[in-house]
């Protein structure tokens, strides 16, 4: 069992970082050929920033929109990322001060995160827009993300697996030294579940993530009367006639 | 067709209920055959239309970054899904915004992506099929491109980018609208969207220069072709001739006239109006745009000042310098932009927004205003959809809101705001925008404006509003044709220049 989760996140890894690498690449690549900002927009670098800083760690966006999704988004979101700090103890030895000092927060930010899965998905389904717009995907994305928290709370809260083994094996995968994994069918849930989000990641609406860095209507810096912008292929047009 | 009328008002706005289906086949005509084939495009569907939509939508995935990231990055929140302004007045779920670039999203999902492949139900992917292709006439002929719901979207995600998309594609299979290839072709063909022939255009002129001297006694000129003025004013065509537009025109040349500013029309570009970003199509937005920098080139202005238009100020002020070179700061090396940008004064933005233009001259004094003039008007301000999210004004972010609500005040006694959740970024479109302002759409159109009326409704009542400014040559047709459909007078609306001409003292500086 140890061998096959060994290989199942080495893959897990190489789909995670290649997928998301390439399409990365594939967003860099394309250009932009118009200057199209969501309006008023900053004009300056700096402003722009600040802009997707307050996209990505407030969702302001999403708050003007609508308080529910807000709230629960951002609940869902912000312990998600506690959830991932905490457990960066399992891949760091000795464990980093801070990491320490995140972890009793990570260990409740799972609850939160339940909560905040259990409720967009109870919006998914009672509000009749969200529910018409929703795809079988959408529901099992939540779905995992659900089973995911309540296996790894379970293993904190109720059954407990042997954490010092977990951890020997995750340094163990880092360094290409492989180690025992403790025999848990909780353990073996959750992380077949995790191997499982970091694959689907690259080709699901999880992009999401890095996409919001690539959106031009909030990437862009509202200048086109001081600064010429033209994609190459647009300026080529220029040199035919 | 059966008689068109208005929507009950929601007494709370509160989000209707799904009707689907409600707008199935509400959509546009098509575009006939030598229409198209004079942009181009092929003349009817052609028969491997499966093929080539596939194939240009391939092409338009690697040429806009936007298309390619907003169709991977939504994630069904429904943050959009209340916010357009279709939606509200037809309730047909695919007017929510999500669920209009679905229609696109799964077929993008089906076709250039592995769950899409493998397993398209799991993933709501689709076959591009013929009733697919009609829905996406239907549907994306019923969004005014007027970016509300991108406002609301945590990634940015903009419907009228995926429209416009859309449309580039129908177009290419020769399964366009017909009331914006047939503008565009006038526009090729005449240099407005109205087909006014120069002839016409300087006569109607010289008739507009008699009708403001009866009324003033002064001599204020409407010049044509005129080498070597200062300004060179690309306006909507609709401004010639079309009522309250034209109120607004007379405003404009009131201001050049007390200004001292020469200044001149083109009869060879005599649109500002842009459809072919309506269209989504770069190559004719693109010679659309042309058209006004050889006039530009020809007449050798230093300046260039657009009416009030709304998308036309979006392409002139977001897109000009790319497309034309009317801007500054190209590269010393780009030789396209370098021969026009050398001619310009840039001690002015280039281009200059008429509001922009008359709010730095009223801030320098130069102009002599009688609020009084104004009086029976109790106005409000309506934010041109396109003007508020694709353009700004005054070099810093949300001068476009600012600077007509400054001229408003500077020439007005009475002003009173709409509700906040409706101005500024947060404003409706009017309902006709986006190249929807046809009479085959008129249910939509009517349907459309419920949410701009609702709110109009309640400054009426309240404070007694009963003058509407806009600065969109759209928005006053639009608005003018609807208002009677729920009870107001079509003479409600009208442009913020109109409010210029009534105050503006000629004579005095």
């Amino acid at each position: 069992m140890s061998a096959f989760f060994a290989i199942l996140f080495y893959f897990a890894t190489l789909v995670f970082v290649v997928g998301t690498f390439y399409r990365i690449s594939v967003y860099t690549r394309t250009p932009a050929p118009l200057k199209i900002p969501t309006t008023p927009a900053p004009v300056t670098t700096g402003g722009v920033v600040l802009r997707m800083m307050r996209e990505v760690f407030l969702f302001e966006s999403l708050f003007k929109a609508n308080l529910w999704t807000w709230g629960l988004g951002w609940l869902f979101h912000v312990s998600l990322a506690l959830v991932l700090l905490r457990h960066l103890r399992y891949f760091t030895d000795p464990v980093w001060p801070w990491v320490a000092f995140v972890q009793p927060f990570g260990t409740y930010a799972g609850i939160t995160m339940l909560a905040g899965v259990a409720g967009l998905w109870a919006r998914r389904i009672f509000v009749e827009r969200i529910r018409y717009i929703s795809t079988p995907s959408d529901h099992l994305m939540l779905a995992l993300f659900m089973a995911i928290a309540i296996s790894g709370l379970t293993m904190s809260f109720f059954v407990h697996t042997d954490v010092i083994a977990v951890k020997g094996f995750m340094l163990g995968l880092m360094h290409f030294d492989l180690q025992a994994l403790p025999s848990s069918i909780g353990l073996y849930v959750h992380l077949s579940l995790v191997a499982l989000l970091m694959m689907i990641f690259p080709i699901s609406k999880l992009l999401h993530a890095p996409g919001l860095f690539f959106s031009p209507g909030r990437n862009q810096v509202d200048n086109p009367r001081e600064k010429r912008h033209i994609a190459a292929w647009a300026k080529r047009m220029e040199s035919e006639n | 067709m059966a008689e068109i009328t208005a929507p009950a008002y929601r007494v709370i706005p509160i989000i209707p209920a799904l009707k689907p289906g409600a707008m199935e086949g509400s959509g546009p005509y098509v575009s006939g055959e030598k229409m198209n084939e004079a942009l181009g495009f092929p003349g009817k569907l052609v028969d491997d239309w499966h093929d080539k939509a596939i194939a240009k939508m391939g092409d338009l995935l690697g040429k806009y970054r936007s298309l390619k990231v907003y169709m991977d990055s939504c994630v069904h929140c429904g943050a959009c899904s209340d916010k357009c302004h279709y939606f509200i007045g037809t309730q047909d779920p695919k007017n929510m915004p999500v669920a209009r670039q679905d229609l696109m999203r799964s077929v993008y999902r089906r076709y250039f992506t592995l769950p899409g492949k493998l397993f398209p139900k799991l993933v709501g992917a689709r076959d591009l099929t013929r009733e697919v292709l009609d829905e996406w006439h239907n549907y994306y002929h019923q969004c005014s491109e007027c970016r509300r719901c991108s406002v609301f979207c945590p990634y940015g995600i903009d419907t009228a980018e995926v429209t416009m998309a859309a449309r580039d594609i129908l177009d290419s299979v020769g399964y366009g609208q017909k009331y914006d290839i047939e503008i565009i072709g006038k526009v090729h063909k005449i240099g407005n969207n109205l087909g006014l022939p120069a002839p016409a255009l300087i006569d109607t002129m010289e008739g507009l220069e008699e009708d403001v001297k009866e009324a003033t006694g002064i001599d204020v000129r409407f010049p044509i072709d005129v080498k070597g003025a200062e300004v060179l004013l690309i306006t909507p065509s609709a401004d010639f001739f079309a009522e309250p537009h034209i109120d607004s025109l007379i405003g404009y040349a009131k201001v050049f006239h007390a200004t001292g500013t020469s200044w001149t029309l083109s009869s060879m570009s005599s649109e500002a109006a842009n459809f072919g970003m309506f269209i989504g199509n770069y190559e004719q937005l693109r010679k659309v745009a042309l058209r006004i920098r050889q006039a530009a080139l020809e007449l050798g202005v230093k300046r260039i000042v657009v009416g009030e238009c709304g998308h036309a100020w979006r392409v002139a002020y977001s897109f000009w310098n790319t497309l034309s070179g009317v801007g500054e700061g190209a590269d010393p090396d780009d030789k396209f932009a370098q021969m026009l940008q050398k001619q310009l004064d840039h001690r002015y933005r280039q281009p200059t927004h008429i509001c922009e233009f008359t709010w730095d001259m009223i801030e320098r004094g130069a102009l002599s205003l009688d609020k009084e003039a104004n009086d029976k008007h109790i106005i409000t301000f309506h934010d041109s959809c396109n003007v508020a999210r694709g353009s700004s004004m005054g070099g810093y972010p949300g001068g476009q809101f600012d600077i007509p609500r400054n001229i408003i005040k500077a020439v007005a006694n009475h002003f009173h705001e709409m509700d906040p959740s409706t101005t500024h970024e947060k404003t409706f479109c009017c309902g006709g925008g986006g190249g929807l302002l046809t009479d085959d759409l008129m249910d939509l159109r009517v349907k459309g404006a419920l949410p701009r009326m609702e709110v109009l409704k309640q400054v009426s009542d309240e404070h007694g509003v009963n003058f509407m400014a806009v600065i969109c040559a759209i928005c006053k047709t639009q608005f003018s044709k609807v208002m009677p459909i729920y009870g107001f007078d079509r003479r409600m609306v009208g442009g913020v220049h109109q409010l210029v001409s009534n105050a503006i003292r000629l004579g005095e500086k």
